[in-house]
C-alpha cells in the first residue's frame, strides 16, 4: 500500500468517524428516551445503553389515564386547525400581497415580518388580556388564535415568495378564460403551490403540536390540555417522585407522528424552503 | 367574429404616455398585425384591447359595443401569450376546456367544442398529455386552441412565435396563416419581427413610440413608405439612406444633389420647399445598380456575402462611414476592392424631409 491510498483510506476512516460522531450527538437523547419509555420503572436508575427486555408498562399506564388521550385529541384539534387557518388566510394573504399592486405594500410585509421577530413572553400579558377578554380562557380555541398569530407571518412570506415566482401570464391567461381572483386562487395557484404549502403547513404544525408556553398559561383544566403541558404535568405517585417511565413514554408517542409526517414530506419541504433560490 | 374600433385610444402609466392617441379600424375577418422596436407599445395597445390593461382615455369598441369597461370575459377575445402559459397541471383536454367550464357550458358542449378545436389544430392525440410532455410546437398549439375553444369574436396573440427556433418559427407561421384563412375570424397579432408582420398581414400597423407610424397592406408599406422609420423598419436589408440637397422642385418633380452620385430628378412634390432644403434619399438594396467607374466619386466594395440565391454587396462612400448595401440574384461579378459608381432607378427612390416625412411621389407614368 503506498502512501496515496492510505491518505485516502485515512480521510474515508475520518469522514465516517464524523458522520457517526453527528450521528450520535443527534440521535442519543432521543435513543435514551426511547429505551427508558421501554424500561419497567424498577430498573430506570440503572444505567444501560441496550434494551435487555421489552416492557410496555409505561405506556399501558399513560394510555389508561384518560386525560393524556384527551390531550392528544386537543393536540390533533388545535393544531390542524391552526395548519388550516394559516394556510387558508396565507394563501389569500400572499395573493393579495404577490400579485395585486398597492400603495404601502413593502410596509405590510415588513410589519408581518417584524411581528414575527417578538418572543413569546413579550406578548404573553397583552395576549391573555385579549383571550379573556373575548371569552377564550381554558379553551382550545385560545390556543388556536395564539398560534396562529405566530405562524402566519412565517406562511404568508414563503406563500408569497412562492406567488412571485408564479408567471404573471398564467394568471393573465386564466382571467382571459373568465375566471375571478378566487378560481385562480383555488384552480390554477393551489396545485401548483403544493411543495410551499406543505412546508409551511408542516412547519406550522411542529409549531403547534410542541408549544408549551401559551399552552400552559391559557388552560386551566385537564380536558382543555394540549400534549406537552398534559407531559409536564404526569405526576408520581407521590411528591417526590417523577415518573420518568411514563413521561418518556408519553413523550415518544407524540414525538413519532411528527418524525413520520417529516418523512412522509421531507422532500417537499427541501424543495419548498428552496424554491425562489435559484432560477429553475 | 367582429370589427374593431379604436378612437383615440391613449394609456398612460404613472408618468408615462405609452399609448398616443391611436386611432385604427380593424374590419371583420381582418388579420392585423402590430409591429414595431421593443418599446414602441404594441403590446400595450394588444392588452389594452384584450383587457388586462385598463384604457387611460378614448374608446376601444368591439362590434357595435363599446367595451371599455368590460371584463376580458365579456369581450369575446381569446388570446395566445408569449410564453404559451398553459395550466401545468392540467391536460391539454382539461386545459381548453378551463374557460368553457367557467362559463357554465354543459359537458356535451364543452367535449364537442374541445373536440372540435383539437381536430382543426391536430391535438387529438395529445388531449391527455400534460405540457411538460409536449414539445414547443405543440404547446404552440395547445395555447391557440385553449384561445380558440371559446369561439371568441377575435383572437390575440402576443409575440406567439419568439419562444421557438427558426425552422419551428416558419412552420407555425404558416399554420397560423392557414388557420386565418380557415376560420376567417378576426385576428390581432403582435410580432417585432418584420418578416412575421410582412407574410400573415392583411394590414400592418407600425407603431413607434406609442404612435401609430403608419396603416396599411404589406405591399403599401414597402412601396409608399410614409416615414423614414417605416422605411426604414419595413424590408431587409435594410433601406439605404443617403444625405441630399433640393435643388430645385415643384410639384411636378424635383432635382435633388447627392454626393458619390450627383443630380438626380425624382417625381417626387417639392412644392413648398425651399431649394437647398436638407434631404434623405432612400434606396433599398435590390433598386441599386452599379457600374463599373474610377472617378473620384466612385464607392468602393468593401465585402461580398455570398447567400446562394443572391449576392449582398458592400459598399463604403468616400467620405461616409454608413455602408450601403446593394442586392443582386446570385452569381454576381462584383469582387472586394472594386471601384463603382451608383445607377439608382428615378422609379424606386424616396425621398425624405429632416422631420422624416416622405415627399409624396407623383403618379407614376403607367398610371397618367
Amino acid at each position: 500500500m503506498n502512501r496515496y491510498q492510505l491518505t485516502k483510506l485515512a480521510k474515508r476512516v475520518g469522514f465516517y468517524a464524523l458522520i457517526a460522531v453527528v450521528l450520535v450527538y443527534a440521535i442519543f437523547p432521543f435513543y435514551y428516551a426511547v429505551i427508558t419509555s421501554l424500561k419497567p420503572s424498577s430498573e430506570l436508575f440503572t444505567v444501560s445503553y441496550w434494551l435487555d427486555s421489552l416492557d410496555l408498562s409505561n405506556y399501558v399506564t399513560i394510555f389508561s389515564e384518560g386525560s393524556f388521550v384527551r390531550a392528544i385529541l386537543n393536540s390533533v384539534i388545535v393544531s390542524l386547525s391552526v395548519v388550516f387557518i394559516a394556510l387558508l388566510l396565507g394563501i389569500t394573504a400572499s395573493y393579495a400581497l404577490g400579485r395585486v399592486r398597492f400603495r404601502g405594500r413593502g410596509t405590510v410585509m415588513l410589519v408581518i415580518l417584524g411581528v414575527s421577530m417578538f418572543p413569546q413572553v413579550a406578548v404573553l400579558s397583552g395576549l391573555f388580556e385579549v383571550i379573556r377578554g373575548l371569552g377564550l380562557y381554558n379553551n382550545p380555541a385560545g390556543l388556536i388564535l395564539s398560534y396562529t398569530i405566530f405562524t402566519l407571518p412565517f406562511t404568508v412570506w414563503v406563500l408569497t415568495t412562492f406567488m412571485k415566482q408564479l408567471p404573471m401570464e398564467l394568471e393573465e391567461a386564466a382571467i382571459m378564460d373568465g375566471a375571478t381572483p378566487w378560481v385562480t386562487i383555488t384552480r390554477v395557484f393551489l396545485p401548483l403551490m403544493w411543495p410551499a404549502m406543505a412546508t409551511t403547513g408542516l412547519l406550522a404544525f411542529i409549531a403547534a403540536w410542541n408549544e408549551f408556553l401559551f399552552a400552559l398559561t391559557f388552560t386551566l383544566t385537564d380536558d382543555q390540555r394540549t400534549v406537552p403541558v398534559a407531559i409536564a404535568l404526569i405526576s408520581g405517585g407521590s411528591q417526590h417522585e417523577l415518573p420518568w417511565g411514563p413521561i418518556m413514554a408519553a413523550s415518544v408517542t407524540v414525538t413519532v407522528p411528527l418524525v413520520v409526517l417529516v418523512m412522509i414530506f421531507q422532500k417537499r419541504i427541501v424543495s419548498g424552503l428552496t424554491a425562489g433560490a435559484v432560477k429553475g | 367574429m367582429a370589427s374593431v374600433t379604436l378612437n383615440r385610444i391613449n394609456k398612460v402609466f404613472g408618468r408615462d404616455h405609452i399609448i398616443k392617441d391611436v386611432d385604427l379600424a380593424i374590419g371583420d375577418g381582418e388579420f392585423v398585425v402590430f409591429v414595431g422596436p421593443s418599446g414602441c407599445g404594441k403590446s400595450t395597445l394588444l392588452r389594452l384591447i384584450a383587457g388586462l390593461e385598463s384604457i387611460s382615455d378614448g374608446e376601444l369598441a368591439i362590434g357595435d359595443t363599446v367595451v371599455n369597461d368590460l371584463p376580458p370575459r365579456e369581450r369575446g377575445v381569446g388570446m395566445v401569450f408569449q410564453s404559451y402559459a398553459l395550466y401545468p397541471h392540467m391536460t391539454v383536454y382539461e386545459n381548453m376546456a378551463f374557460g368553457l367550464k367557467l362559463a357554465k357550458e354543459s359537458q356535451e358542449t364543452i367535449e364537442e367544442r374541445v373536440m372540435a378545436t383539437a381536430r382543426i389544430l391536430q391535438l387529438e392525440e395529445l388531449l391527455h398529455r400534460k405540457p411538460k410532455a409536449l414539445s414547443g410546437g405543440q404547446r404552440q398549439r395547445v395555447a391557440m386552441g385553449r384561445a380558440m375553444a371559446r369561439e371568441p369574436r377575435i383572437l390575440l396573440f402576443d409575440e406567439p412565435l419568439s419562444n421557438l427556433d427558426a425552422s419551428l418559427r416558419v412552420q407555425m407561421r404558416n399554420e397560423i396563416a392557414r388557420l386565418h384563412n380557415r376560420l376567417g375570424s378576426t385576428m390581432i397579432y403582435v410580432t417585432h419581427d418584420q418578416v412575421e408582420a410582412m407574410t400573415l398581414a392583411d394590414k400592418i400597423v407600425v407603431l413607434n413610440g406609442g404612435r401609430v407610424e403608419q396603416v396599411g397592406s404589406p405591399h403599401e408599406l414597402y412601396q409608399r413608405p410614409l416615414t423614414r422609420f417605416v422605411a426604414g423598419f419595413i424590408g431587409s436589408p435594410t433601406m439605404n439612406f443617403l444625405p441630399a440637397t433640393l435643388v430645385t422642385g415643384d410639384a411636378d418633380g424635383c432635382r435633388v444633389r447627392t454626393a458619390g452620385i450627383g443630380e438626380l430628378a425624382l417625381p417626387q412634390d417639392a412644392s413648398g420647399r425651399r431649394a437647398d432644403e436638407a434631404l434623405t434619399l432612400g434606396v433599398r438594396p435590390e433598386h441599386l445598380r452599379l457600374a463599373e467607374a474610377s472617378g473620384d466619386n466612385a464607392f468602393e466594395i468593401v465585402n461580398v456575402e455570398y447567400l446562394g440565391n443572391e449576392v449582398y454587396v458592400y459598399l463604403e462612400p468616400r467620405d461616409g462611414d454608413t455602408l450601403l448595401i446593394h442586392r443582386s440574384e446570385a452569381p454576381s461579378r462584383w469582387q472586394e476592392g472594386q471601384r463603382v459608381a451608383l445607377v439608382p432607378d428615378p422609379e424606386h427612390l424616396h425621398l425624405f424631409d429632416t422631420a422624416g416625412h416622405a415627399l409624396p411621389a407623383r403618379p407614376r407614368r403607367a398610371a397618367a
